[in-house]
This record gives structure tokens, C-alpha cells and sequence, in this order.
């Protein structure tokens, strides 16, 4: 790291600072890799959909297909009750996605509230990072089942068991999940807050307010991208592991996490219907990590042979 | 030194208090406690007679204090009786699980074992995995075999236990048949064949929770080889003559290990949290599955206590880690 290799020079120069960052990306083999990943599963819940359509099977019809193998008609199989898999896959999918973008837009929102002012304000520095230490104190897994359980049914009444299921488990997520962002935020603001431009914006009069939307916001934005991308896989593995443990989704409404935990009752005779979640789960994060990796490299002007 | 420990110590204490009410607060305000669901055919004075009873209708601050009380001075003091025969806690009000109402830390007792020989084994085979991985990845970085640590390294952060124990569960136990799916809690080790069948049954859990935490520690140990490698002091090794061998194990390693070391304090009370997956997979009936069973049952006095054991594991291994590094490097002063 100390002796810097002679940079060779760029073959031409880069129309922005967007196409520099993605040339960079680009070199990064896993990240490319899980880019197409993440595409094709995206795509894959979003317009599956529309060009798989499951038949409309009475229930005497949907038992009578029951616990069926791959095939034509059904290309991942039936689940005990005769509903096809690939279309249950999709839905869950859809879930599972939705669930670790909210919870992550949750976390980093919070956290990079929580930077700002904490960087920003002297006063408000020592309390701030203090809640985030003990917010990093506490036992996660154990308090979310514990939130989870305590707050589903009454949640489900008020909006609907669906609806409240998902702003249950995003805001459960959001809100314990937002200390590593905010830490990042921290320790970027407090550099920019002495350099030059900030010193010039404050001595000609700009307001706090104006400063940091101006001048600190759009210089965090390369931290938050990586703690981001990273932030969503976590979200999706806690979601799915709650769904699990039996205190995520109801079953009507799947999540990747409780398809696996449906799955769970016919492993000895039906293992693929684990497989299928499990491994839908695992290329997601997989993906994720990996363009997170990616983009960490990307967006560090020291790598980035500019 | 002495100072700094003080310090940290004396900051662990408002931590501990900061969550125990967060943990306190978030089980009795929420909307779902059992007082709320006292049938409507009870009589109003008999009703009253019941919130007093349990100490319900006491202001929020007071039951806190009383409940701290009870976790910090009443638990201690039957432990303390139970060991030494003396009688501190005499007719003091213990904590009680409401599911089985015997006191919550005679079952904690009884479910930590299991946790700890299953967790504990898991946890030490992932570490003799991780580092001669994270040692050998490094002293021949981008060879295949770094290569290859590396996907290792991603894979097993990307999949979550939950699945890689399903997956070993259907090849190994639904294929292959070699080893049992469900851990038995009630085999007692007396022989040979015990003991076997015993290191049978714990061999799943062991190797998913050692795969995972296995992955984290090899890439912590690869990069902190490498950066002590490219010291001057290697260098030195080096132009003294000194094999290979001695100057990678001994000169390095020893420098690597530091942060290696409290990196894996810090890991010890997240594995706890981990472990919940784990237990449930594979029927462990350590603290993990209590927790569960705990909050299946709405057994509240229970789960206060495990979510704040496991929030005092954290704070304690925290502080371990701090202490720790600056016992071990010298060059680390923290007054």
C-alpha cells in the first residue's frame, strides 16, 4: 500500500466521474457477476409474473396435484396443497426484495441522520455516539423476535395482517440496523467539516442547514452506497431468519425465509422445495455482497486509477 | 492500564442499564401483556385483586427498580446461597418463568450445557479452520488457494445457517444417512459407544455454525498477515537468514494474531445470538430454544432475562476485547 505503482496512463479520459466509477466497476469480476444475478432476479419477481401465470385450479383440482415433481406444467413442482412453486417463488420474491430495500432505505436514513449531527454539532457528538454504542450493545436477534411477537397481532388488526406484518418486520429491521452507517457518517463528516470549501461556505454566512445539504451530503453519498448495498443483504438474511424461526411472514403472504420454513416439514421426501428458497436467498445476498464489493472499489479514488 | 479498565468498567454500568430498560420497557409496554386479557366475567374487585397481586398497578419506575432488584441482588444472592450454604435470600421473591413456574435461571442452568458444548465445539473447530486458511491465503496472496479462500470466505457470510444446516442436513443426514437429523438432548456420554454417538449428533450443528464463523475469522487473520508482511521488520527476518517457516510462524503470526485475538472475543456473544438458528434447525435444547419456546409461550419473565443475558455477554466480551488488545500490544497506551 505505501509505494504507489506507476499509473499507467488512462487509454482516453473519461466523459464523468459516473463512467470513471463504472469503468472501475467493471474490472471487478465478482461485482459484474452479481450485478447479472441480482438483474435476473430481480426481473425474474418482477415480471415473472406476468409471463407465468399458475392455472386457476379448484381446491379438489389444486389436492389432487399435490406435492407434484417438476415438470411442464408446474417447472419447480407443486407444495402439499397444490399450489405451484414457481409462482409462490415469485411472490416471495417480490416480498423478500421489498423488504430488504425498505428496511435498508430505514436504516441508512436514520443513520445518516444520526452522522450528520453527531459530525456536524460538537454538542450533540458525545450523546449521540453514546445511544449508538449501546444500540450496538444490544442483543439483536433475540430483541426482534421479542418485538416480532409482542407487536404482530395488534399491528395485524390495525392494517391487516399483511400490510402489518411488512411495516412490523421493515421498521423492526430499520431501527436496529442504522448504527454502522451512522458510525461511516460520523467519521466522513468530521473530515469535511475542516476542509477549505466548508470553512469559505461558513465564513460568507450559509446556514448549518445549508452547508450540510450542499456541501457534506453529496460527499457522503460513496460511504453510504457501499454500507447500502451491504445493509440490504443483512436485512434480507435477518428477515428471512425470523421468517424461520416461525415469527416472520404469515404463510399465505411468503417470504423467501418462510417458504424454507414450509419446506422444512417435507425435507426427507421433498428436499428441493428448501433448496429452491434457500438458494434464492443465497444468490441474492451472494450478488449483493459481491456489487458491494464492487462499488467499494469503485468509488475509492485511491483504487480508482484516475 | 488499571485506569482504563476501571473506566471501561464504570461505562459498562449505565450500558447495562440503558438496555436492561429497553428490554424492560419494550415487554411491558407493549399492548399484548396477559393483564389486558383477563376475561370480562371476572368480578372489577377481583380483577384489582389480581393486577395487585402481580404488582401491575405500581407506577412503570418502581417495578423497574424492583425488577433490577431481582436480577441483580435476588438471583446473585441464591446463587451465592446455594454454593457457600449461607442464607442471604431468605424468603426472597425469585424470578419466575411463568411457563413452567420454576425460576428462570434454574432452567437457564439447565439449557446452558448443551448451548455451551455445541456452540463452544463450533466455535473452536471455525477458528482451527480460519487461521491456517487466513495464514496461508496470505503468505501466497492472489495463488489459487487465496483464490479460492476468498469465494470460501464470500459463501459462507452470503449463506445464511439456516440453509447451509438444511443443506448438510439433506445430504449428510436424508442422503448419505451417516449422521442422525436431530440432536438428542437426552443421550448421557457413559461409554465408547455414547460418546460416538454423541460426537455423531453434534457433527451437523458443529460444522454449519464452524463453517460460518470460520469465514469471517480467515479473512480478519489473511489481512492482518498482510500487514505485517510487507514490515520492515520481516525484512530484517528475512536478511538475517531466518527460514521461512520461523519467520512467517513466529515473527508474524504473533504480531498478526492481536487484532485476531480480540476479533474473536467479540465474536463469542454474537455466536450466542446466532446459535438460535442453529438450535432450532437441529433441536439443541440449549438457551437459544428456550428463548423461542419462551416467546411461543408469551412466557415474558423469560425472555426479559435471556435477551438481557445475551445483552450482558455482549457488553462483557466487548470490554474483554478492549482489554485484551492493549494487554497484548504493547504499543497500545490507552492512558
Amino acid at each position: 500500500m505505501t509505494d504507489a505503482p506507476a499509473v499507467p496512463a488512462p487509454p482516453e479520459k473519461p466523459a464523468s466521474a459516473i463512467h470513471a466509477i463504472w469503468r472501475q466497476f467493471r474490472t471487478h469480476k465478482g461485482a459484474v457477476f452479481g450485478l447479472v444475478v441480482l438483474t435476473f432476479l430481480v426481473l425474474a419477481v418482477v415480471v415473472g409474473p406476468w409471463l407465468w401465470t399458475p392455472e386457476k385450479l379448484s381446491v379438489a383440482k389444486a389436492l389432487a396435484v399435490k406435492n407434484q415433481s417438476p415438470s411442464l406444467r408446474f417447472p419447480l413442482g407443486t407444495d402439499q396443497l397444490g399450489r405451484d412453486m414457481l409462482s409462490r417463488m415469485m411472490q416471495a420474491g417480490k416480498v423478500s426484495l421489498a423488504v430488504g430495500f425498505v428496511a435498508m432505505i430505514i436504516a441508512i436514513t436514520l443513520g445518516t441522520l444520526v452522522g450528520v449531527l453527531a459530525g456536524y454539532y460538537k454538542r450533540l457528538d458525545g450523546p449521540l455516539m453514546r445511544l449508538t454504542d449501546m444500540f450496538l450493545a444490544l442483543p439483536l436477534v433475540p430483541l426482534l423476535l421479542v418485538m416480532v411477537m409482542l407487536f404482530r397481532d395488534q399491528i395485524a388488526r390495525a392494517i391487516g395482517p399483511e400490510l402489518g406484518a411488512f411495516t412490523l418486520i421493515v421498521l423492526a429491521i430499520g431501527i436496529t440496523s442504522w448504527m454502522q452507517a451512522a458510525r461511516i457518517v460520523r467519521g466522513e463528516v468530521l473530515a469535511l467539516k475542516e476542509r477549505e470549501y466548508v470553512l469559505a461556505a461558513r465564513s460568507i454566512g450559509v446556514a448549518p442547514r445549508r452547508i450540510i445539504l450542499r456541501h457534506i451530503l453529496p460527499n457522503v453519498v460513496s460511504p453510504v452506497m457501499v454500507a447500502a448495498t451491504l445493509g440490504v443483504a443483512e436485512a434480507i438474511i435477518t428477515e428471512s431468519a425470523l421468517s424461520f424461526l416461525g415469527l416472520g411472514f404469515p404463510p399465505d403472504f411468503p417470504t423467501w425465509g418462510r417458504l424454507l420454513f414450509d419446506g422444512m416439514q417435507y425435507i426427507q421426501l421433498y428436499p428441493e422445495r428448501v433448496i429452491w428458497p434457500g438458494l434464492a436467498i443465497s444468490l441474492t445476498v451472494l450478488s449483493v455482497n459481491y456489487i458491494g464489493d464492487g462499488l467499494r472499489d469503485a468509488l475509492d479514488p485511491r483504487i480508482r486509477g484516475r | 492500564m488499571l485506569t482504563f479498565t476501571l473506566r471501561r468498567l464504570l461505562i459498562a454500568i449505565p450500558t447495562l442499564l440503558f438496555i436492561s430498560l429497553v428490554i424492560f420497557l419494550l415487554v411491558d409496554l407493549a399492548p399484548g401483556s396477559p393483564l389486558s386479557d383477563i376475561p370480562l366475567t371476572v368480578p372489577p374487585d377481583v380483577r384489582r385483586k389480581m393486577i395487585e397481586a402481580l404488582g401491575a398497578d405500581q407506577p412503570v419506575f418502581v417495578r423497574y427498580v424492583l425488577w433490577l432488584r431481582q436480577f441483580f441482588y435476588v438471583e446473585p444472592a441464591y446463587l451465592f446461597d446455594s454454593w457457600f450454604g449461607t442464607s442471604w435470600a431468605e424468603g426472597e421473591q425469585r424470578l419466575l418463568s411463568w411457563q413452567s413456574r420454576s425460576p428462570v435461571f434454574t432452567i437457564i442452568g439447565q439449557r446452558l450445557p448443551q448451548t455451551l458444548t455445541v456452540i463452544g465445539t463450533a466455535y473452536l473447530v471455525g477458528v482451527l479452520i480460519a487461521l491456517p486458511i487466513g495464514i496461508y491465503s496470505a503468505y501466497r496472496q492472489y495463488s489459487a488457494f487465496d483464490q479460492f479462500g476468498t469465494l470460501f470466505a464470500m459463501i459462507g457470510f452470503s449463506v445464511p445457517t439456516f440453509f447451509s444446516g438444511t443443506l448438510l442436513i439433506i445430504v449428510f443426514a436424508v442422503w448419505l444417512g451417516w449422521f442422525p437429523t436431530k440432536y438428542n438432548t437426552q443421550l448421557e456420554v457413559v461409554d465408547w459407544s455414547t460418546f460416538v454417538e454423541q460426537l455423531r449428533q453434534m457433527a451437523l450443528p458443529v460444522m454449519t455454525l464452524g463453517l460460518a464463523n470460520a469465514a469471517a475469522i480467515s479473512r480478519y487473520m489473511r489481512s492482518s498477515m498482510l500487514d505485517n508482511m510487507s514490515m520492515d521488520y520481516v525484512r530484517t527476518a528475512r536478511a538475517k537468514g531466518m527460514s521461512e517457516r520461523t519467520v512467517v510462524l513466529k515473527h508474524v503470526l504473533r504480531n498478526s494474531m492481536i487484532p485476531v485475538v480480540t476479533v474473536i472475543a467479540l465474536g463469542i456473544p454474537s455466536i450466542f445470538g446466532g446459535a438460535i438458528i442453529t438450535e432450532n434447525l437441529f433441536g439443541v435444547n440449549g438457551i437459544g430454544a428456550a428463548l423461542i419456546g419462551a416467546i411461543n409461550a408469551s412466557d415474558l419473565p423469560m425472555v426479559q432475562t435471556l435477551a438481557f443475558i445475551f445483552a450482558v455477554l455482549i457488553v462483557v466480551f466487548n470490554l474483554i476485547a478492549d482489554v485484551l488488545y492493549g494487554f497484548l500490544d504493547p504499543r497500545i497506551r490507552y492512558d
